[in-house]
């Protein structure tokens, strides 16, 4: 049997006014809507942990341009052999992989308290290990070569074969299935449920930063890859 | 320049010695489970730190056979 009818009255009963001055519902509450300060979205699993998209993140941006860079100098190299361009190619392309590797790392770690265990044989994570592997070998490449320019010249070949598989293992591939990775299924990677607007202040600014550290890597990768190569005679 | 080698590395593994193991341990899951997982970025950003010096301190020792090698030359 349902009730036909409700009806609310106001209460007649006596309550204690001290206990009504307490409440909240004898203050009006204003701009409940208002968001002040910096906040974050506050996530099931997640929780604090999303600062990680400060570290994690930009650690897959940071490689990207890298090995872009890494590729545009081997293309170059291919064009024109001179040593400056291979030098330039394999330290960013080293550099690349040193972030590529954290960024693994850091995923496993963040994974073993998000998802329950650091490998779970995610989509993105095997597209990513096939894509570090891939970049591993052109490093064996190189070395595997007793002539300089023989090395150099196949390795900047395999750099461009590299490249375009990255772009696939990376971007393409983990998008057609289920990850658990956000972004998953053709989604774009950053929705609001990701990032608000106060993580896009600090985030956008990570990336910047993080670039500029790894090109200050490599940079260096290359000044003394180029003393090394004036050391041994090889000039250029 | 040996002793200062060493030096950095001690200090690395004494890092490692003593973040990793309260970072990673099984049994003391609450730790990186407290205040909202925070811990896990601090894990995260110890994982970035240590990777960078890592490959930096490699750098430098290239540079210190460099350093021999053109020293010898001279």
């Amino acid at each position: 049997m349902l009730p036909a009818a409700v009806s609310l009255s106001r209460d007649t009963g006596t309550v204690a006014p001290e206990l009504l001055d307490d409440s909240w519902t004898a203050h009006p509450v204003q701009k409940i809507h208002v968001q002040s300060g910096f906040s974050f979205p506050y996530q099931n699993v997640i929780y604090e942990s999303i600062r990680n998209t400060y570290f994690h993140v930009p650690m897959w941006f940071v490689l990207l341009f890298l090995f872009v860079a890494s590729v545009w100098y081997s293309v170059r190299y291919l064009r024109d052999p001179n040593p400056e361009h291979d030098r330039r190619a394999s330290a960013y392309a080293e550099a690349g992989l040193l972030f590529g590797a954290l960024g693994l790392v850091t995923g496993m770690v963040w994974a073993n308290y998000a998802w329950g265990k650091p490998w779970s044989n995610d989509i993105k994570q095997l597209m990513t290990a096939v894509a570090l592997l891939i970049y591993m070998a052109y490093f064996i490449l190189r070395r595997s070569f007793d002539e300089y320019e023989k090395g150099a010249r196949l390795a900047a070949v395999y750099n461009v074969f590299a490249f375009a598989s990255l772009i696939p293992l990376l971007y393409i591939v983990p998008r057609m299935f289920a990850s658990l990775h956000p972004g998953a299924t053709g989604n774009p990677a950053f929705g609001s449920q990701d990032l608000d607007n106060t993580m896009r202040a600090v985030f956008y600014p990570a990336i910047i930063g993080w670039t500029l550290l790894g090109f200050w890597i490599a940079e260096l990768r290359i000044r003394y890859q180029r003393l090394y190569d004036k050391a041994i005679g090889l000039e250029g | 320049m040996k002793f200062f080698m060493v030096r950095i590395f001690s200090m690395i593994v004494l890092l490692l010695a003593i973040s990793l193991p309260a970072a990673f341990a099984e049994g003391n899951r609450d730790f990186m489970r407290e205040t909202g997982k925070i811990n896990v970025v601090v894990a995260v950003i110890l994982v970035i730190f240590l990777g960078i010096v890592w490959y930096l301190v490699r750098l430098e020792r290239q540079l210190t056979k460099l350093e021999h090698l053109t020293k010898d030359d001279a």
